[in-house]
C-alpha cells in the first residue's frame, strides 16, 4: 500500500509540473526549458522556512508559491525583451544558475542539501504516504479544474492568441505584456506549490534534484502529451511519471527508450498525442462521436 | 601568469568555437537548435580514438572522425530535420534534438561501456617554452588545427558556389530559393559540415584531457548554446569571438578570483545579463528577423 502511495504521490508532483508549464509553453507559446528552476525555488523556499525558522508546512506553501510567482515574474517581464530561442537559451541558464546557488551557497545547505523537513501536519495528526498521496492529487484536481477555467475564459483566449501571433494579438487590443505575465506567474507558482509538497514528502532535498534534465522531462510530458491539451498533458505526465517503474525490467536502456520516444513522436505527432491537430486526437475524436451518433438514434 | 591565462584561455576558446562553428552553421540556414551537436563531438571522439588505436596516425583518426560525423549530420537532417521544420512551433525540432542527444549518449555508454577510455595520442609538435610561458604540444596542435579549420571556413563561406549559397540562404531563404538555389543541398552541407567540426573539436578535446567518456558532450550541449547566442545566434564570426571571450573569461576567473560560483553558472550569468542589455546578441546575425 506504501508503495503505491508514494508512487501516486510522485506521479502527482509530475502531473503538477506539467501542467503548469503547460500554462506558459502550451497555452501561451514561451518556451521554457528551465522550469525545474522554479520546482527547485518552491522546495528550497518551504524547507529553509520549515528547517530553519520553524514554518508549519501550510504558511510555507503559501510562501513558495509566493516566491515561485514573484521569480516567474521577473521571467515574464524578461521574456518582453527577448523571443523564442533567446528565451528557450535564457531559461536554460536561470536552471543552470538556480542550481548552482543551491548547490554553492551554505544558506541552502550547500552540497549537502537541506535534511530533516518535517511533513504536513494538521494539528496532532501527520500526513502519512497515504494523506501525502491524496493531497497531491487534491492539487493536480484544482490544477486541472483553474486550467479548465482559465482556457474558457478571456485570459485562455488572449493566452492562445499571443501564442498564435503575438503582433496580431497586441493589434487586437490584447495586453500582450500583462497576460504573458500572468501566464508565468501562474505556472511558475504552481511550480513553487508542487516544489514545495515535494519537500515535505522527500523530507531531504538537494540542488540535483532540480537540475536540467528535470527540466527536460517536464517539457517532455507537456510536449509529447500535446501543447495546449490538458487531456493530452495529463496523460504525458501520468506516463512519463510512471515510466521509471513501469519500465523497470528494462532499466538499462530508459534512457533510450526515452530519447527514441521524444525523437519519433516529435517526428511524426509535431503537436503531441492528444495536441491540435494530431492523427491521434483525430481518431479519438472520430470513435466518440460515431458511438455519440448511435446513442442519438436510439 | 597573465601571458599563461591568455594561452590557456584562447586554447580553450578555440575549442569552445569549433564546436559552436557547427551549430551556428546549421542555425544559420535551419532555425534550429541542435543540442545533438554535441552528440557529434562525442561521436568523433569515440571514432577518433578507434581509428587512433589500430593506426597510430592523428591524420586517420581525424578522418574517420570527420567521415562518421559527415554521415550521422547528413541523415539527421534528411530524416529528422528538414520533415519537422515543416512544423511553425520552433520547440518541435529543439525537443527531437534533445530527445536524438539522449539517444546518442545512451548508445555510447551501452557501446563503448560507462567508462572512461584514454586517448594516449603522440602529436608532431614540442613543448614550446617562450620565457615564462609554456605552450604544451597539444596545445599546439589545437591552435594550429583550429586556424586552419577557420581558414579553410572562411575560404569555403566566401571563395565557393555552396558557401555563396549558404550565406545567401541564411539571409533570405525564400529569395534564395527564388534566385534558384537548391535550399536543401544548402541545408545538406550546413549540417554535414557542422557535424564535422564538432567532431574534431570532440578528438582535440580527447587529446588534450586524454580521456573520452559518454557523457562528455553534456557540458559543450548547454554551453555552447550560450556561446552561439553571444555570438548573434547564426554569425559564423560572432561565434569565434564569443568563444574566445568565453574561454579567455573562464581561464583568468580561475586563475585569478578562483571558484565562487561553477564556471558554466557564470557562463550563463553573463549571458543573461548580456541579453538583458542586447537582446539581439553580441553581433546581430544577417538573417531575417526573428
Amino acid at each position: 500500500m506504501n508503495y503505491w502511495a508514494v508512487l501516486a504521490t510522485t506521479v502527482g508532483i509530475w502531473v503538477l509540473l506539467a501542467l503548469s508549464l503547460n500554462i506558459i509553453t502550451g497555452e501561451a507559446g514561451q518556451p521554457n526549458i528551465g522550469h525545474a528552476a522554479f520546482f527547485g525555488i518552491g522546495a528550497y523556499t518551504s524547507a529553509v522556512l520549515n528547517t530553519r525558522y520553524g514554518v508549519d508546512f501550510w504558511p510555507a506553501l503559501i510562501i513558495a508559491v509566493l516566491v515561485g510567482a514573484l521569480v516567474g515574474a521577473l521571467l515574464g517581464l524578461i521574456s518582453m525583451r527577448l523571443r523564442n530561442d533567446f528565451l528557450a537559451i535564457t531559461t536554460i541558464g536561470l536552471n543552470f544558475v538556480t542550481v548552482a546557488v543551491f548547490q554553492t551557497v551554505p544558506y541552502f545547505g550547500g552540497a549537502m542539501g537541506i535534511g530533516g523537513i518535517r511533513p504536513p501536519r494538521i494539528g496532532g495528526f501527520t500526513f502519512g504516504p497515504l494523506e501525502l498521496a491524496l493531497l497531491s492529487w487534491v492539487a493536480v484536481l484544482l490544477v486541472v479544474l483553474l486550467n479548465y477555467h482559465l482556457q474558457r475564459a478571456w485570459f485562455g483566449y488572449a493566452l492562445r492568441a499571443i501564442r498564435d501571433d503575438e503582433a496580431a494579438a497586441a493589434a487586437m487590443g490584447i495586453d500582450v505584456r500583462r497576460y504573458k505575465v500572468l501566464a508565468f506567474v501562474i505556472g511558475t507558482g504552481i511550480a513553487g506549490l508542487a516544489g514545495s509538497i515535494y519537500a515535505h514528502f522527500m523530507t531531504f532535498i538537494s540542488a540535483s534534484d532540480f537540475g536540467f534534465n528535470i527540466s527536460v522531462t517536464i517539457l517532455a510530458m507537456v510536449v509529447l502529451g500535446g501543447r495546449g491539451s490538458i487531456p493530452g498533458v495529463l496523460l504525458g505526465g501520468i506516463v512519463l511519471g510512471m515510466a521509471p517503474e513501469v519500465f523497470r525490467f528494462i532499466s538499462d536502456y530508459r534512457l533510450l527508450v526515452f530519447g527514441a520516444i521524444l525523437v519519433l513522436v516529435m517526428r511524426f505527432f509535431p503537436s503531441g498525442l492528444l495536441g491540435q491537430g494530431s492523427r491521434l486526437r483525430e481518431w479519438l475524436v472520430g470513435v466518440f462521436r460515431r458511438e455519440g451518433a448511435g446513442v442519438h438514434v436510439r | 601568469m597573465f601571458l599563461q591565462q591568455a594561452v590557456n584561455g584562447i586554447t580553450i576558446g578555440s575549442l569552445y568555437s569549433l564546436v559552436a562553428l557547427g551549430l551556428t552553421m546549421v542555425y544559420g540556414i535551419m532555425r534550429v537548435l541542435d543540442i545533438a551537436n554535441a552528440g557529434a563531438y562525442t561521436l568523433g571522439a569515440y571514432l577518433g580514438v578507434w581509428a587512433y588505436t589500430r593506426t597510430h596516425s592523428i591524420i586517420v583518426a581525424l578522418l574517420v572522425g570527420a567521415g562518421g560525423a559527415a554521415v550521422t549530420g547528413y541523415w539527421f537532417q534528411r530524416v529528422i530535420y528538414t520533415p519537422i521544420k515543416k512544423v511553425a512551433d520552433p520547440i518541435v525540432p529543439l525537443v527531437a534534438s534533445i530527445g536524438l542527444f539522449i539517444v546518442m549518449e545512451d548508445l555510447f555508454r551501452l557501446i563503448f561501456g560507462p567508462y572512461t577510455i584514454t586517448f594516449p595520442a603522440h602529436l608532431p609538435f614540442n613543448r614550446l617554452t617562450l620565457g615564462s610561458v609554456v605552450i604544451t604540444g597539444t596545445q599546439a596542435a589545437i591552435l594550429i588545427i583550429s586556424a586552419l579549420l577557420f581558414l579553410l571556413l572562411w575560404l569555403l563561406l566566401n571563395r565557393t558556389k555552396i558557401g555563396l549559397a549558404w550565406q545567401a540562404t541564411a539571409q533570405d531563404t525564400e529569395t534564395a530559393m527564388a534566385m534558384g538555389i537548391n535550399t536543401r543541398s544548402v541545408v545538406a552541407f550546413a549540417f554535414i559540415l557542422g557535424y564535422i567540426f564538432a567532431a574534431l573539436a570532440g578528438i582535440l578535446v580527447a587529446i588534450h584531457y586524454n580521456a573520452v567518456f559518454p557523457t562528455m558532450g553534456d557540458i559543450p550541449s548547454y554551453k555552447m548554446l550560450a556561446i552561439v547566442v553571444l555570438g548573434g545566434l547564426g554569425n559564423p564570426l560572432g561565434a569565434i569571438v564569443a568563444s574566445m571571450i568565453v574561454g579567455l573569461a573562464e581561464a583568468f576567473v580561475a586563475g585569478y578570483i578562483g571558484t565562487f560560483l561553477p564556471t558554466d553558472a557564470i557562463a550563463f550569468l553573463a549571458l543573461i545579463i548580456l541579453l538583458l542589455v542586447r537582446p539581439q546578441g553580441l553581433f546581430a546575425s544577417g538573417g531575417e528577423t526573428r
